[in-house]
């Protein structure tokens, strides 16, 4: 293994920067055309501008969560935990807001706080004392799932009434729209936290591309013995990595609870294969080093875009969801594989 | 008298230094605390279920029997482990598939069927050939496409129940023939319950291959270093690619006593969070979790520990629910003990307090 990755690393920076733009480049192709498919297949419905920004809206969690995923999947690491995060951040909220009656801005704090402190322990067990992240986040999901009952058992809705205002909040879009079934004219929207997404995948954008920090990420998923070398604190950054993925799950969380606006123990189930399904088809990779965050919103945007196709093709059953996510994943599971072994032999 | 002492002694730190002490501790803790908590706790009673046949029953027969299913598990991923320095975590997913496709062949098209459309034993030999495909699916990802095990077995894990609910067009089939439910349960006249025998069973098997084959040797040598075992002449991707068809199998025997119990399925609750508790009960038997060495009777103890566990939390009224939690701290407390950082730190702090005591003298 120490053997396969120092030839992958032979190759200079330039080739593993424009392995990213390479996948990145497919990876936008590849929602395109879903998109123009699922026009031209499913009839004008796509057309409509809020039939994006509802997948939007819908996914914004996912974009938050799948951003801090792609950064530890930078760095050489998973984190399975996160859609347990969720779950817990959302319950906790609930049972804060409804229950305590809460403050639904100081309910922020403590999605931060629940995020932070899931960071803290992976990242120490992950970093410092050198556990695989796969069992440590496993760990951390079950964990997770098991504090959410914990917390509250039943599913109910929060009728808090700030939270209800906050939660109602729409940004209108200027000059897009469309004539509803009324004849009226409706314009396009989006959630607060379509916004919060955005803001979380520039600011990741900028600190991968233009910090030290940020290719300190890199350098340490791409091979940990040479970033040793070149000084960096391996060690510091792998355990930013998670911390920063953690922290990304609770802010996720709450973006969630936002959308959903109740608390439920079977919340966010699978989103952390949607978030690393998502990291995986916006081309970072599994092995580190690789990666972007722009690859990983076209990647949630690839992924609900497909569901949509099948849920609108009458394949609603809830089963059909699952069984194509995982197929997406198979597909470019194995197609990375392939990329990298014709890499190494190149 | 001195000389006995010593061999006393030396029996001990003999035993500290074997794998099957981490489990063997755990359970005798484990057994302790429940001593003194609530003695009643190991009281057996014999009684008769419905069908007029004897049973015991009791706290230890539930650890007995749905220990198990989890020993029969913890064989094959102790196996994979070993082998591929990772876990499949799609055992739970792929149990559900196999108690489908027994229930679909023995029901065939209609769910409600007054007798059996298929003998059980085809009903199972379906299952296993169908498990083992989905392990081969995992093993090919593993072995020849180089994906990290846990990521390329977390594809099953999600599409699995699915494809399990997909099989029975979503209905519940359910099995009114009385021979089915003796593999989960109780065959008349025997108090023990079956999956006990069957468990017994597989492990006979494991036990033969290991000892007539070199099937052992070569997987541990392909965990250890994969390279030297291709100098060496083996073939890694072969090995690895075996050991997650030989889980398929147990999975397969694990399905058969999940569905037996409940002459039915529920594809979203059978077998929920099983993989944790099978890659637990391998952690706790003392193997390591990047692979390479392995102690199969260490790992089935382990996993009659874990069930153990599981039953004084229930004992204790955890709900089902929350038991994830409580487990997840032990792995932690688990993989943070076995970590070779801390075990490092261990050793050097033993040194320091041996050296120190010398000094002293």
């Amino acid at each position: 293994m120490a053997s396969e990755k120092k030839t992958a690393a032979k190759g200079s920076w330039f080739k593993n920067i424009s392995d990213t733009n390479l996948l990145l480049t497919i990876t936008i192709v590849v929602f395109f055309a879903m998109y123009i498919g699922a026009i031209v297949f499913q009839g004008a419905g796509f057309l409509k501008p809020q039939t994006f920004f509802n997948i939007l809206n819908a996914n914004a969690a996912l974009i938050i969560t799948a951003c801090g995923m792609s950064l530890v999947m930078i760095t050489g690491g998973i984190d399975i935990s996160v859609g347990g995060v969720v779950a817990l951040v959302s319950m906790s909220c609930a049972v804060f807001l409804d229950f305590q009656g809460g403050n639904p801005y100081v309910a922020i704090l403590l999605a931060i706080a629940i995020g932070l402190a899931f960071g803290l322990v992976q990242g120490f067990l992950v970093a410092y004392l050198d556990i695989q992240p796969f069992i440590v986040s496993l760990a951390g999901m079950f964990f997770a799932r098991g504090m959410t009952t914990i917390v509250h058992t039943n599913p109910f809705n929060v009728e808090n009434e700030a939270f209800v205002a906050l939660k109602g909040t729409r940004v209108i879009i200027p000059g897009m729209g469309s004539v509803n079934k009324l004849g009226k004219y409706v314009n396009a929207y989006v959630e607060i936290g379509v916004i919060v997404a955005l803001l979380v995948v520039i600011l990741m954008f900028i600190i991968l591309k233009w910090t030290k920090l940020g290719r300190a990420f890199y350098a340490v998923g791409g091979n940990t013995q040479s970033a040793l070398m070149l000084g960096i604190n391996v060690k510091r950054t792998k355990f930013l990595a998670h911390l920063i993925c953690s922290l990304l799950a609770g802010i996720g969380g709450y973006v969630y609870f936002l959308h959903v606006g109740s608390g439920s123990a079977s919340h966010a189930s699978g989103m952390e294969m949607n978030a690393i399904a998502s990291s995986i088809i916006g081309g970072t990779m599994l092995t580190g080093g690789v990666g972007n965050v722009i690859g990983t919103l076209f990647g949630v945007l690839s992924l609900s875009t497909i569901q949509n196709i099948v849920a609108s093709a009458g394949l609603d059953q809830a089963w059909w969801t699952g069984i194509t996510v995982a197929a997406m994943l198979c597909i470019f599971l194995v197609v990375q594989s392939v990329i990298m072994a014709r890499k190494k032999r190149a | 008298m001195e000389n006995k002492k010593t061999s006393v002694s030396a029996f001990f730190s003999g035993l500290v230094r074997k794998q099957i002490f981490i489990p063997l501790a755990a359970l005798v803790i484990l057994a302790v605390f429940n001593l003194i908590a609530d003695p009643s706790f190991f009281k057996i009673t014999l009684g008769y279920n419905s069908a007029g046949s004897p049973v015991l029953s009791g706290y230890l027969m539930t650890i007995l029997d749905y220990g198990s299913e989890l020993a029969i598990l913890a064989i094959g991923m102790t196996l994979v482990t070993a082998a591929s320095g990772g876990q499949d975590i799609s055992v739970g997913a792929t149990i559900a598939i196999a108690g489908s496709v027994i229930l679909r062949v023995l029901c065939g098209t209609n769910s409600r069927p007054d007798e059996l459309q298929a003998p059980i034993i085809v009903a199972f030999l379906a299952a296993v050939v169908v498990s083992m495909l989905f392990g081969a699916f995992n093993g090919v990802l593993v072995a020849y496409f180089k994906i990290q095990p846990m990521v390329a077995t977390l594809i099953l894990f999600t599409a699995g129940r699915s494809i399990a609910a997909w099989i029975n067009n979503n209905e519940l089939p359910i099995v009114s023939d009385v021979k089915f439910t003796y593999f989960g349960g109780f065959i008349p006249g025997i108090p023990i319950p079956t999956p006990f025998f069957i468990a017994l069973a597989c492990i006979l098997i494991m036990a033969l291959i290991l000892k007539f084959t070199n099937l052992g040797l070569y997987t541990q040598s392909v965990g250890i270093n994969e390279s030297s075992s291709r100098l060496n002449g083996l073939n890694p991707e072969f090995i690895k690619f075996l050991s997650f068809v030989i889980l398929g199998v147990c999975v397969a025997v694990a399905g058969l006593i999940k569905v037996s119990r409940l002459s039915s399925i529920n594809y979203s609750v059978i077998a929920k969070d099983i993989e944790m508790d099978a890659i637990l009960a391998v952690a706790l038997g003392g193997n390591a979790l990047g692979g390479g060495k392995f102690n199969m009777a260490a790992s089935i103890l382990g996993a009659y520990v874990i069930q153990f566990l599981t039953t004084t939390l229930y004992k204790f009224n955890v709900q089902s629910d929350a038991l994830p939690a409580y487990k997840a701290v032990v792995v932690i407390l688990l993989v943070v003990m076995s970590a070779p950082v801390v075990r490092e730190k261990f050793a050097s702090l033993g040194k320091k307090m041996k050296s120190s005591t010398k000094e002293v003298q």
